[in-house]
């Protein structure tokens, strides 16, 4: 039997290096923000033929406004091209577009994104006190069904999924957006799920050997126990998210990337985190009743 | 039992049937980003002169709905969005760039003369109000600025008997007759109101005669050709990731797998359905999301099967283990679903657009699933146990141990 509870050390120290790494990218680089953000427009275009990425900038030199930090990128065979700018106005938008229509002739317009400065904030805002509200929500539940304990190591195992989906994004320099926090949502929910299944288990077991003596074997047991049932469900998961990551297309691509990083994450936690740290708790416990 | 079981298949069948009626005669929407169009936020800007009062608020909600209505979208959206900002959705809409310099530009209230020239602007408009004419029926009450009463004054003494054009963004929203002279700078604007379409002229008036500047503070459009490539291609690949899941579950589970296969199924067309039904707005993020819900929705046949393993390992018989893993599983399932579903009751009250939206599709997705993996696979295990007790626990991979 793997030893879930006995080596939690080194359960615990695997994510905690990954979370390291993250912030260690988060002081030298930061996060790359996307305009949900940090306000800023994005233009996709198609054009008749294929460009460079030069051309497209001479077009936006030529139109007067000042484009110099913009980000232009021809996407698939070139013959469509992603603009990133700060936040034009929506007159400016159209003397874009106009430019380059004078310059190619037919432009088709597949995506246009302009989002003020001030929207990011309240983004940010909100989604954090959701995120909060539904921990709190968690931890009132699983406090009533099961022990305040284990909704206290619920809600670390979430803050861990959160933190390990942040910290690959921010190694793999990935931009953090709005689709981004709605993932690490979908992440939350599916989480807490698989933690819950074990707790479950460790608290139908405590019903037949109440004494608690080893608790460690007990707890142990009951993530082998559901272990099958853990694995399974990641499987057939992975298997729908892995697909819309492979066939989705480019618009969703970075979103069912978050959800893989945070799926993985999740089952992770609800093996090798949840289970353990309860398990020390308690124990670290029960030792200074002890003492005492 | 038996009877009880067959009361169940019919129930499911009748569901099924619902639900594709439902589906045939009211099509799911597809969100902007999928059937192409602009989502365009306003916000409405604050300047000295003018506090922004919901009275404010209101006279320039008034103004873009005239302008929306203007642009003949079919299905447009207006939605007031807190304090000081209007939501605005156009499905489907050729020019972009122009609907947006459309709704987004500052109102302008022109009295036109007969003849066709402005000869008053909104600035010089100081009040419209509900009022009654002389017999008690209901009409506007103007009242100009003191240098709008003089020009006012010099128009009506030329122009008696004439009609004189009220236009607000370039439409004609009132053209009274000018009955007599009006030198003292207050007007009555009278014949054929109701209560309402005298307060919608006021309103319009009003928004004219004190503008609300109004800022675009956001644009997402997406092109009809992307948003087709976007429905292309998540189809494919939910397509493929229902039929991943669906052969995982035959391979490991085998028949067991099978009937769950058939309640994931069913799951699906009822959570189709049900998206129908409460009218949601499936976007591109919503598609994912219920691709992810049908790779969770097995959860509860994965928890419920292992259970009935460990219960025939443990020396019970096929049905009796049945019984027992379905009973001991439903609590396990319940607290875990139950869970999620306050994350999402949570997201749903304190979220935003997007973020509601996909609370209403993960709460959906728990509740069905709940139904899918218990009951339905409950119906048809039950079946599938009675043709073959002896094999069926066989293809678990477990063999019961009295014999």
């Amino acid at each position: 039997m793997i030893p879930f509870v006995e080596r939690r050390s080194l359960w615990f120290a695997i994510p905690l290096v990954i979370i390291a790494l993250g912030l260690g990218a988060f002081f030298i680089r930061g996060f790359v923000l996307g305009i949900d953000f940090t306000g800023g427009t994005i233009l996709e275009r198609g054009l008749p033929k294929a460009v460079t990425a030069q051309e497209i900038r001479e077009v936006l030199a030529g139109t007067g406004m000042d484009l110099s930090s913009a980000v232009v990128q021809p996407l698939g065979d070139g013959r469509e091209v992603l603009i990133r700018a700060h936040a034009l106005s929506s007159e400016e938008i159209k003397l874009l577009d106009d430019a380059l229509r004078q310059a190619y002739g037919e432009v088709q317009v597949r995506r246009t994104e302009l989002v003020g400065p001030t929207i990011g904030e309240e983004l940010v805002g909100q989604s954090l006190i959701a995120v909060l509200l539904g921990c709190l929500g968690v931890l009132a539940y699983v406090s009533v069904r099961f022990q305040p304990s284990q909704g206290v190591a619920a809600i670390i195992a979430l803050i861990h999924d959160v933190l390990v989906t942040v910290s690959v994004f921010l190694l793999l320099g990935k931009e953090v957006n709005g689709s981004f926090i709605a993932a690490l949502l979908t992440i939350i929910g599916y989480s807490i799920n698989n933690t819950i299944v074990v707790f479950d288990r460790v608290r139908e077991n405590l019903k037949f050997s109440p004494d608690r003596r080893d608790l460690v074997r007990l707890v142990n047991e009951s993530i082998y126990q559901t272990l099958g049932r853990t694995i399974n469900t990641s499987i057939t998961t992975l298997i729908a998210v892995l697909a819309l990551f492979l066939f989705g297309g480019t618009t969703i691509k970075d979103f069912t990337l978050a959800l893989l990083v945070g799926l993985v994450a999740g089952t992770y936690s609800s093996v090798f985190i949840a289970g353990p740290l309860w398990t020390a708790w308690r124990l670290q416990k029960d030792k200074d009743l002890v003492a005492a | 039992m038996g009877r009880g079981r067959s009361v169940r298949l019919v129930a499911i069948l009748v569901l099924l049937l619902v639900a594709g009626v439902a589906l045939y005669t009211r099509p799911i929407n597809l969100g902007l980003d999928l059937q192409g169009g602009i989502h365009v936020v306003l916000e409405a800007v604050e300047t000295p002169e003018l506090p922004l009062t919901e009275d404010a608020m209101n006279r320039a909600l008034a103004v873009v709905d005239r302008r929306v209505n203007a642009l003949g979208v079919t299905e447009p959206v207006l939605q007031r969005l807190g304090d000081r900002r209007i939501i605005v959705e156009l499905p489907g809409i050729e020019d972009p760039e122009q609907a947006i310099s459309v709704i987004g530009k500052t109102a302008v209230l022109e009295f036109k003369d007969p003849t066709g020239v402005t000869v008053l602007t909104g600035a010089d408009l100081a009040n419209a109000a509900l009022g009654r004419d002389h017999m008690g029926r209901p009409a506007v009450d103007v009242e100009f600025t003191a240098d709008g009463a003089k020009k006012f004054a010099a128009i009506t003494t030329e122009w008696v008997g004439h009609q004189m054009p009220i236009l607000l963004d370039n439409r004609v929203i009132s053209s009274p007759v000018i009955q007599t002279p009006i030198t003292e700078g207050k007007g009555q604007i009278t014949g054929g109101f109701t209560i309402e379409s005298a307060s919608e002229l006021v309103i319009l008036l009003r928004a004219g005669s004190l503008p609300v500047p109004l800022e675009v503070v956001e644009i997402r459009n997406v092109g009809p050709i992307l948003g087709k490539e976007s429905i292309d291609r998540s189809l494919k690949a939910g397509i493929i990731g229902i039929i991943g899941v669906l052969l995982f579950m035959l391979a490991y589970y085998r028949l067991p797998g099978g009937v769950a296969n058939i309640a994931l199924v069913i799951y699906i067309v009822l959570m189709l359905a049900e998206l129908a039904l409460v009218r949601a707005t499936l976007t591109l993020p919503g598609i994912a999301g219920f691709i992810l819900s049908i790779g969770m929705a097995v959860d509860a046949n994965v928890i419920i099967f292992e259970r009935i393993k460990e219960e025939i390992a443990a020396g019970k018989r096929v049905r009796a283990a049945v019984q027992a893993g379905f009973s001991r599983a439903l609590a396990t399932v319940l607290d875990a679903n139950i869970t999620t579903l306050i994350t999402a009751l949570i997201l749903f009250n304190f979220g935003t657009g997007p973020i509601k939206g996909f609370a209403v599709t993960l709460s959906l997705g728990i509740i069905t699933s709940m139904f899918t993996a218990i009951v339905v696979t409950r119906v048809f295990l039950d079946m599938a146990i009675d043709r073959d007790p002896v094999g069926f626990s066989r293809y678990l991979g477990v063999r019961e141990a009295t014999k």
